[in-house]
């Protein structure tokens, strides 16, 4: 059999199921791809041997007949869901050493449907980032021209680069304000975030309750809509989870979008953008006009009020969510002499600068006599964007815009915090309304690096996203492979 | 609101006693540089009329689920202890609180 990397999951699963070769065999691909891709920094921690012993029980399931819906796909996790028995860090040191007694909800969906966990892939420490830089393990590096040292993205850098470097067949991730969208840019994959309430939260590591969600990071549309098909569902232990019907998103994938409307905001262009990234949003364009849908140039003003209400909104509910990281029940601890010296000994030494600054930011604006001029006016304009986003959904049935202004850019070059923050200007107003959004890649930039585009479109219609992003895909026809690759 | 410095020493130390992350005297200066950097980006809010407007606190547009209150889960101790720095016949340690 040639090389196994090659294929998708749906390929695979159909070539598994003629028994082309066995579930043992694709694992073992992987696991070496995995020791190939060293370099790149993007496991955390990797379970082979679980591995390999998942993918004898696959193997007897194809041999019996009774496979399930992704069995013996191998996949990568990324470290902010919590894995049974596996250490799970949130690339943080303050949770070194945290062996869960429980499974998420979203990667346990994915085990009982057969799929194979190869390890915990590294984001930044406890997903609050854009570049990976945070992660407690160092750098991860982006398999796009690898020897130039440029960042995946982040949070979720270490699975988009996993997905890029064929060194999983597909990754989870999760998204508090595009750390699942924009990675997938940067990397040449595709990511989806579904609308809030979709997966459920129940093991992820909380960073901010209200905006946090899971969702795939896969080479295709088509694996995108499998692997969101067993990760999402009506969970009880997840108080804001969905209990609407979850459809069967890849059967239904292939549908016309002739006639369907789309939006193009004028917004979405901010300074210093780059011609090659505007030129993918025309090709895409042109693409949607080709097949038959309306475009239509919009106006969402408020756009620009996305990030400082992400600001406000996304610390606050860290600055809560890390209070329980006190050396008491989990993770590190650095002792001390009374109670309160010990709680500060161990953040001190275990939080880094970053995951520091958002609680101290999150503590300001919760803080007595801050809390209406900053954390309740950023909730009010927080509804403002939501009903814009309302409003526009009544004109058009899905948006088009750039998922980031720039490409994937070199680790160390961005110092200045607000440069770094404006990576998500493009994701974090979909974040901050619920609604669903897919990155996928279109074409390469002058320095061969990969642009995405990202779609978003009515609570709820995953389906209808990736419908459109399959067009979109079908036509940019992206083949190209990284050099960082495992082959 | 101004654009002179919202957190000064003074702030910045209250909010490191309150989230328990303690202020060193030799970061300070950045730290407190790079905090008040967020703060006046975050402040163009105030640009935004929200006369009138609830805030929104989730996305969900359902309320919360309420359920039965029986017992459909527990004996955890162990589990719930697994993962404690330390810990002494099922129960947390922690440094001495009273005198």
């Amino acid at each position: 059999m040639s090389n196994l990397l090659q294929f998708s999951i749906s390929e695979a699963l159909s070539l598994l199921e003629k028994k082309e070769f066995s579930t043992k065999e694709l694992v073992d691909t992987y696991i070496n791809a995995i020791e190939k891709t060293k370099d790149l920094n993007m496991y955390l921690t990797t379970c082979f041997d679980q591995a390999l012993e998942q993918a004898k029980i696959s193997d007897q399931n194809y041999l019996n007949g009774s496979q399930r819906f992704l069995e013996g796909i191998p996949l990568g996790v990324k470290d902010m869901f919590c894995t049974k028995g596996i250490e799970t860090t949130a690339s943080s040191k303050i949770l070194k050493k945290f062996i869960p007694t429980y499974e998420s909800t979203v990667t346990q969906n994915l085990w009982n449907q057969g799929a194979i966990n190869l390890g915990k892939l590294s984001c930044d420490e406890f997903a609050m980032g854009s570049s990976n830089e945070t992660a407690a393990k160092g750098d991860v590096i982006n398999p796009w021209n690898f020897e130039e040292k440029r960042t995946p993205g982040g949070s979720s850098g270490g699975s988009a680069a996993a997905v890029a470097a064929k060194a999983a067949l597909a990754a989870t991730g999760t998204d508090t304000g595009g750390s699942i969208r924009q990675p997938a840019a940067f990397c040449g994959v595709v990511g989806l975030k579904p609308t809030y309430g979709r997966c459920s939260r129940w093991g992820i590591v909380a960073f901010a309750s209200s905006l946090d969600q899971a969702g795939p990071i896969t080479r295709n549309v088509s694996d995108a809509a499998l692997m969101l098909q067993v990760m999402c569902g009506y969970d009880p232990k997840d108080s804001t989870s969905s209990n609407k019907n979850v459809p069967n998103f890849y059967n239904d994938l292939g549908k016309s979008i002739k006639g369907i409307k789309i939006g193009i905001p004028e917004e979405y262009n901010s300074d210093g953008i780059s011609s090659d990234i505007l030129n993918a949003k025309d090709m895409t364009i042109n693409f949607l006009k080709e097949n038959g849908a309306e475009i239509i140039p919009v106006k969402l003003p408020l756009t620009k009020y996305s990030l400082p209400v992400y600001y406000i909104v996304a610390p606050a509910e860290a600055s809560s969510n890390l209070a329980r990281y006190d050396g008491v029940r989990y993770g590190a601890r650095i002792g001390g002499n009374s109670l309160d010296e010990m709680y500060e000994n161990t953040r001190n030494l275990g939080f880094g600068d970053e995951v520091k600054r958002r609680i101290m930011i999150g503590t300001y604006v919760l803080s007595s006599g801050y809390y209406d001029a900053y954390y309740l006016k950023a909730q009010k304009v927080r509804r403002l964007i939501k009903n814009e986003f309302t409003e526009i959904f009544k004109q058009v049935d899905y948006l088009v815009t750039p998922t980031t202004p720039t490409t994937a850019f070199k680790l160390g070059s961005t110092q200045d915090l607000l440069t770094m923050y404006l990576n998500d200007v493009f994701t974090v107003p979909a974040s901050l309304a619920g609604i669903p959004g897919i990155s996928i890649p279109i074409k390469l930039d002058n320095n061969k690096l990969p642009v995405g585009i990202q779609i978003l479109g009515k609570d709820f219609d995953e389906q209808g996203l990736l419908n459109v992003a399959n067009v979109i895909e079908s036509c940019a026809s992206f083949k190209d492979t990284p050099n960082g690759v495992a082959s | 609101m101004s654009n002179k410095s919202k957190i000064d020493l003074e702030t910045l130390k209250k909010l490191g006693k309150l989230s328990r992350i303690p202020i060193d005297e030799k970061g300070s200066n950045e730290l407190m540089k790079d905090l008040n950097e967020i703060i006046g980006f975050i402040e163009q809010l105030n640009e935004v009329d929200t006369e009138s407007v609830n805030p929104l606190s989730s996305v969900t547009g359902h309320n919360l689920p309420i359920r039965e209150d029986v017992v459909d889960d527990g004996n955890k101790n162990n589990d719930v202890l697994e993962n404690a720095p330390e810990k002494k016949s099922g129960y947390f340690v922690v440094p001495k609180v009273i005198e």
